[in-house]
């Protein structure tokens, strides 16, 4: 299973051919005994008798004009300290595009748009008070279908594009239509090869927003001190994005802002976007020296917060009798909501890499992220991808179908390798892609893959579908991070990084390499879980699967850094070159010293190395470390041409699924997986992501949306109303890893934070049709999608 | 966090109770009876209910009981779901109210509901009334004119139909009902908990089907008409399901996140099959 | 507002609390008793977050008011101590961002204290009143095959305890 490993010269020591005795291997997690016995703390964890409470009122349509806003009565309301309206800030904020204000202003643009905020003593005092606020509105018309929207352009939803001030490498808004960003990839030239083609098939695929649905909706607690500084503590995957956010949305200098995030309950991308700390600053504002807290409640994340993005989509595959693929044409509408947020860089993430990990040389693809009158969306676990995924490999069904090719075979055949470009045209090496095809080989093992994806047996119908999967990052060139280990006096470690514990692990995980390094069991290397970005080196976000790369590299450099440091203190003392000193189970001792006397403890070093005398050699032991993703470079804005990520992960699903033909209802029995992570680190955390990955992404493709009213408003924003996954909705999971390295990470590693999720809906819808024998381009696949889809078949000529 | 302020007092006795509601009327408060709590909490929640004071009927024994008096199954209208599940007589006693109400919500938010409180909420489903419409239950109703009896199909039209300061102590089922074959079917969106896009409970009484269904409309209800349909045992099934479904105004039929329209006709098609085949009058 | 003291006997301490009646038990514990464990996850009864045990039974603390738990014996994750759940919790990994873990422990812990050999059916039905969305939920039910196996290893007449599958 694990591929020959040459790697980089600095990361010998890191990732010799030498075993490893913490790397790889299980070793518990850092955070849990504060985990299973509550003491762990989240941002509304914090909180005392003078803090004062900020409750938000959002608009109840999805397209209005605001008339008049009187606040009067809610601020002589009890215990008020402050209402907010969008009049006390004109500016406009949002990343990579502002185009919305802190609270709205003249106009809103979804139903659940923040529009005022109380402050009062109590949160019961503050949400009375909102229903004190009196707003009247003019209701506009809306337009909810992102196609529609492309198409119609009306009602316009910003007609002042132009002057919104926007990250031009992240985002291509058009002024004069509703197009938030368009991404356009022109590889070869489909339109000359579609004769070529012996077959050509053609998909629509559309699904609705949806929620994130971590446990925890989003907290944030911001004082604003007498000088002007601001404290933050919040539940974001990203607080180094904060400070500057801050200067752009309300001038105040970066350097003022100070964020600290304790532990978070789940993000899964709904936590990457700073969306609520504008407005929780803006309420900080208003009654400086207090520290405000500002709580969304599960609705108010569902209709209020950037969600799950929706799309329409077209796709048109040809290939060649004998499978080879030849040319695709893709069309993504995204339905970015009202406000562009994140949803763009979703946009441009899903069209780098539209075609899967397949081999296509000619691929024409756009990608528009359409203003509608739905909620705003950002990042969702996967980025792009399960998207992508869903729209392609539907067609790769179909096209398998009509080509009567074993699916598996097909996928098999056009596997992207070493060697081949990907739809922005980067050439792929052995390091930067996993392996397709050893993927796939073992999923039919796993799966018992026979070729036939059906079996009937009366009502019952047991099938299969499979999916392949790659991802890379869509980081920035600079995406960084810093990282600090101390040694300390006990000869224990201490790591500093500023990756946020959203429950994926990585904090446990820089630890193992630590401890790898130093050669000490893992229970001396203690990891600072929370995080300030005052103290802690800035680490980009915690999100794109990421963070164990970015941090990983730096935490590595890190270690090595003190490793030398203690070398060379050690190196005065016991007499020896440094090279000659190793470090190992807390002492540093002379390579070849046969005597035991000669190992000083490393906690002796710590501070330089005091003799008896009290004469001092070496000085303090603090390791440094940072990296910088390599070999990223921006997409051309005609042609796409570029390299948008470092390396990409790959992975084959499938699922098997018992389908009743009569009340076109289903249960997935199990759910496979085979992902080439580079190199596993610590087998259960890798098994939790994968799985839990999968266990939301089959949650996401079965049953959930957003059900919006005619206007455009969300009518689902309860779990009551909104299924997600339950214990004992889980079929059974299969996951097997194979060990391809990425040369450039620390053992060889490949991100694996959100691959469990991304083939579900697509092995999902594959299982599905193949069960039916109806297109299942849709999510959520409810048994009443089925329904409709005969219904519309049985209905049609 | 509920925004709005309430007083809370815990009654001991029916009297009490309805001595408390007296007093706080006449101070002009807004009253509520408050048995599970669980509706009132989370409508509060979103500033979709106001009241002025609660009474908790909890403590009071006679909403608590649960015992047979000739051939009469007495129970408390504070019992949680819970209590009613797990009740060892339950499985024979009312067997269909056990599935019934194990249905509903989940086993933890079930050890808080009651069944008085399922009865009398405002949200739609309240899908613990329909063994009670299948079965021609008795409510046991205390109020400030004294305690009396009503039939179910009286004081249930859509909602409960409670003058105020009146509150359920007591359902009062007979044995041949609630003894009878019975059917329950719940068919949800998607997974094991969750409102229903229709639950159906039916008994089989004399050879004619007794149904009643949550979830189609805005309101359970128990059709005599649909039942005649259904029990038309000289017509095929098909027709008699087709028949009992055209009695519902189309513009009741719920068309919601739940499911659309049609669906639900669907659905609703399937469960009254299911119902009829599982009763033995298919 | 007004507010009122009541008495709650929490997790063995009474504690003299002064709240308004309008108050939920999850936000009296929260911000209060500065017994945080128990989390606001939708305030609706829906997640489970907020499960306590109240006399024994597994309660969501957003849909009962403090007062009501008044003269009742209230147990919070806090006052669960080295419990078997919570062991087999950490070996199984049944937890990543832990948010959901002391309302699926309170309540798996309730479960247990009912019957310790209980069926996956009765497994399911106490469980799907929790909703954790980074575990893929086998994790959990291992743990709750692990502590089910050493509790009944703890008694004489038990069988043989068989091992996790994670
Ligand atoms: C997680 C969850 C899931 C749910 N799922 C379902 C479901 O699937 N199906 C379903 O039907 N419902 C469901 N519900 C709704 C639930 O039915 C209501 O919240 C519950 O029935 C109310 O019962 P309660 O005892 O808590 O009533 P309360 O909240 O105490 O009272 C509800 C109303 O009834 C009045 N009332 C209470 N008792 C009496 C009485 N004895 N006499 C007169 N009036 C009285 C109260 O004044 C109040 O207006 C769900 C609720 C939750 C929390
Ligand atoms: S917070 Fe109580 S159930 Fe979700
Ligand atoms: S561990 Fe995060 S929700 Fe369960």
């Amino acid at each position: 299973m694990t591929e020959n490993c040459s790697f980089a010269t600095d990361h010998m020591e890191a990732c010799g051919h030498r075993a490893t005795h913490v790397i790889g291997h299980s070793v518990g997690r850092k955070d849990t005994q504060d985990k299973v016995t509550g003491h762990a703390k989240y941002t509304d964890d914090f909180s005392d008798n003078t803090m004062l409470h900020a409750a938000l009122l959002t608009s109840p349509h999805a397209h209005a004009r605001i008339l008049s806003q009187d606040t009067a009565r809610a601020f002589a309301a009890e215990g008020v300290r402050a209402v907010i309206t969008g009049k006390d800030y004109p500016n406009k904020t949002g990343s990579p595009l502002a185009d919305r204000h802190v609270l709205a202003i003249d106009r809103v643009r979804y139903a659940g748009e923040p529009v005022a905020i109380v402050v009062a003593d109590s949160l019961a005092q503050a949400e009375a008070a909102t229903k004190l606020i009196d707003i009247q509105y003019q209701p506009l018309p809306t337009i909810q279908s992102p196609k529609l929207s492309y198409y119609s352009n009306t009602p316009l939803l910003h007609p002042n594009l132009n002057p919104y001030v926007g990250d031009s490498a992240e985002v291509n808004p058009i002024p004069g239509t509703n197009i938030a960003t368009h991404v356009p990839i022109r590889k070869g030239n489909p339109q000359a090869m579609w004769a070529v083609c012996d077959e050509i098939v053609e998909c629509e695929v559309s699904f609705p927003q949806a929620h994130h649905a971590a446990m925890e909706t989003h907290v944030v607690i911001a004082e604003v001190a007498p000088n002007g500084d601001i404290d933050i503590t919040t539940s974001s995957q990203s607080p180094y994005s904060i400070p500057s956010l801050m200067q752009a949305t309300f001038g105040i200098h970066p350097a003022k802002v100070r964020v600290h995030t304790p532990y978070v309950g789940g993000g899964f991308g709904g936590k990457s976007s700073p969306y609520i700390e504008p407005l929780a600053v803006a309420a900080a504002l208003k009654v400086s020296g207090r520290k405000v807290k500002l709580r969304c409640t599960r609705e108010q994340v569902m209709t209020c917060l950037p969600g799950h993005i929706g799309l329409e989509a077209k796709v048109r595959l040809g290939a060649t009798r004998d499978g080879q693929f030849v040319a695709a044409h893709i069309t993504y509408w995204f339905d970015g909501g009202a406000y562009a947020d994140r949803g763009v860089i979703v946009t441009r993430a899903a069209t780098q890499d539209c075609t899967g990990p397949y081999r296509i040389h000619h691929v024409h693809c756009d990608g528009f992220c359409m203003y509608t009158n739905h909620p705003p969306t950002t990042a969702y676990r996967g980025f792009g991808h399960p998207e992508q995924t869903l729209v392609i490999e539907r067609a790769i069904e179909k096209l398998a179908d009509k080509l009567s090719i074993n699916p598996l075979e097909l996928r098999r055949l056009n596997a992207i390798g070493p060697g081949d470009t990907t739809p922005t045209q980067a050439r792929l090496t052995r390091s930067s892609i996993g392996d397709v095809q050893g993927c796939l080989v073992r999923l039919k093992q796993m799966l018992d893959w026979n070729g036939t994806a059906t079996v009937k047996e009366g009502k019952t119908v047991i099938a299969k579908g499979i999916a392949c999967v790659w991802k890379t990052s869509s980081t920035p060139q600079d995406a960084s991070s810093g990282a600090i280990v101390r040694v300390n006096d006990d000869s224990t470690i201490t790591v500093l990084s500023g990756v946020v514990e959203i429950g994926q692990g990585t904090k446990t995980v820089l630890a193992q390499m630590v401890a790898e390094l130093f050669r000490i069991d893992i229970r001396h290397v203690n990891v600072v879980l929370e995080v300030d970005t005052k103290t802690h080196p800035e680490h980009w976000k915690t999100v794109a699967s990421r963070s164990t790369l970015l941090a990983g590299n730096a935490v590595v450099r890190a270690a090595q850094d003190a490793i030398r440091q203690l070398k060379k203190t050690a190196s005065f003392v016991l007499q020896c070159e440094a090279d000659d000193i190793h470090i190992a189970g807390g002492y540093a001792y002379c390579a070849d010293a046969h005597d035991t006397r000669a190992k000083i403890p490393i906690g002796a070093l710590a501070k330089g190395f005091t003799f008896q005398d009290g004469h001092t050699v070496g000085e303090m032991a603090i390791g440094h470390g940072s990296y910088t993703i390599e070999h990223v470079t921006k997409l051309d804005p005609t042609t796409g041409k570029g390299v948008p990520g470092p390396e990409w992960t790959v992975a084959a699903q499938g699922v098997e699924i018992e389908y009743q033909k009569d009340t076109y209802s289903y249960r997935v029995r199990r759910a496979v997986s085979v992902v080439d992570c580079g190199k596993v680190l610590h087998p259960d955390l890798a098994l939790g992501q994968i799985k839990g990955g999968m266990n939301m992404g089959l949650s996401l493709a079965s049953r959930e949306g957003y059900v919006y009213d005619d206007s455009g408003a969300v009518t689902n924003p309860q779990f009551r109303v909104y299924p997600i996954h339950r214990y004992g909705d889980h079929p059974t999971y299969d996951v097997a890893f194979l060990e391809t390295p990425d040369l450039e990470a620390p053992w060889g590693l490949r991100g694996i934070g959100e691959h469990g999720l991304i083939g579900m809906p697509a092995a999902l819808a594959n299982a599905l049709s193949n069960a039916t024998g109806m297109e299942v381009n849709q999510m959520p696949m409810t048994p009443e999608l089925l329904w409709r889809l005969q219904t519309n078949k049985g209905d049609g000529p | 966090m509920i925004p709005i302020d309430f007083q809370y007092v815990a009654a001991q006795s029916v009297a009490e109770a309805i001595r408390q509601y007296h007093q706080f009327s006449t101070s002009d408060m807004s009253t509520r009876y408050y048995s599970g709590g669980t509706e009132i909490i989370t409508l509060a929640r979103l500033h979709q209910l106001t009241m002025d004071a609660v009474i908790d009927i909890k403590p009071i024994p006679a909403a608590q009981v649960c015992s047979i008096v000739e051939e009469k199954l007495f129970l408390g209208a504070a019992l949680t779901l819970s209590q009613i599940t797990s009740h060892p007589m339950m499985s024979r006693a009312f067997p269909l109210l056990q599935v019934a109400v194990n249905e509903i919500a989940d086993r933890t938010a079930r050890n808080k509901i009651t069944l008085g409180g399922n009865l009398c909420g405002d949200i739609i489903y309240r899908e613990a009334v329909l063994p009670l419409l299948v079965c021609d239950s008795m409510v046991r109703i205390a109020g400030p004119n004294g305690a009396k009896e009503e039939s179910i199909h009286r004081i249930f039209r859509r909602t409960m139909q409670l003058k105020p300061g009146e509150f359920i102590v007591q359902i009062a089922t007979d044995k041949i009902y609630r003894c009878a074959p019975f059917f329950h079917v719940k068919r949800r969106k998607m997974g094991k908990v969750g409102y229903p896009i229709v639950s159906a409970a039916a008994i089989r009484l004399q050879d004619n089907i007794h149904i009643a269904l949550s979830g189609v409309c805005s309101f359970p209800f128990r059709s005599r008409t649909m039942e005649d349909w259904l029990n038309q045992k000289h017509l095929p099934v098909h027709q008699r399901i087709e028949e009992a479904i055209q009695i519902i105004p189309p513009e009741l039929i719920l068309n919601d996140y739940e499911a659309s329209r049609e669906y639900r006709r669907f659905v609703l098609r399937t469960v009254l099959e299911e119902t009829l085949h599982q009763l033995g009058s298919a | 507002m007004t507010k009122h003291e009541v008495t709650l006997h929490i997790n063995g301490e009474d504690r003299t609390l002064v709240i308004r009646h309008a108050d939920t038990l999850l936000d009296v514990l929260r911000l209060q008793c500065g017994l945080t464990g128990a989390k606001p996850g939708c305030e609706n009864g829906d997640c489970g977050a907020c499960t306590v045990i109240v006399n024994q039974l597994p309660y969501k603390s957003c849909i009962m008011l403090a007062i009501e738990a008044t003269g009742h014996t209230i147990m919070t994750i806090e006052g669960l101590k080295h419990s078997p759940i919570q062991r087999a919790f950490a070996k199984c990994y049944a937890f990543q961002c832990g948010y959901c873990t002391p309302g699926f422990i309170m309540n798996a812990h309730a479960m247990l204290l009912h019957d310790t050999s209980i069926d996956e059916p009765t497994i399911q039905e106490w469980l799907e009143s929790n909703i954790c969305r980074c575990t893929s939920y086998e994790e959990i039910a291992s743990a709750i095959r692990m502590a089910m196996s050493t509790m009944n290893a703890n008694l004489p007449d038990n069988s043989k305890p068989n091992s996790p599958s994670t």
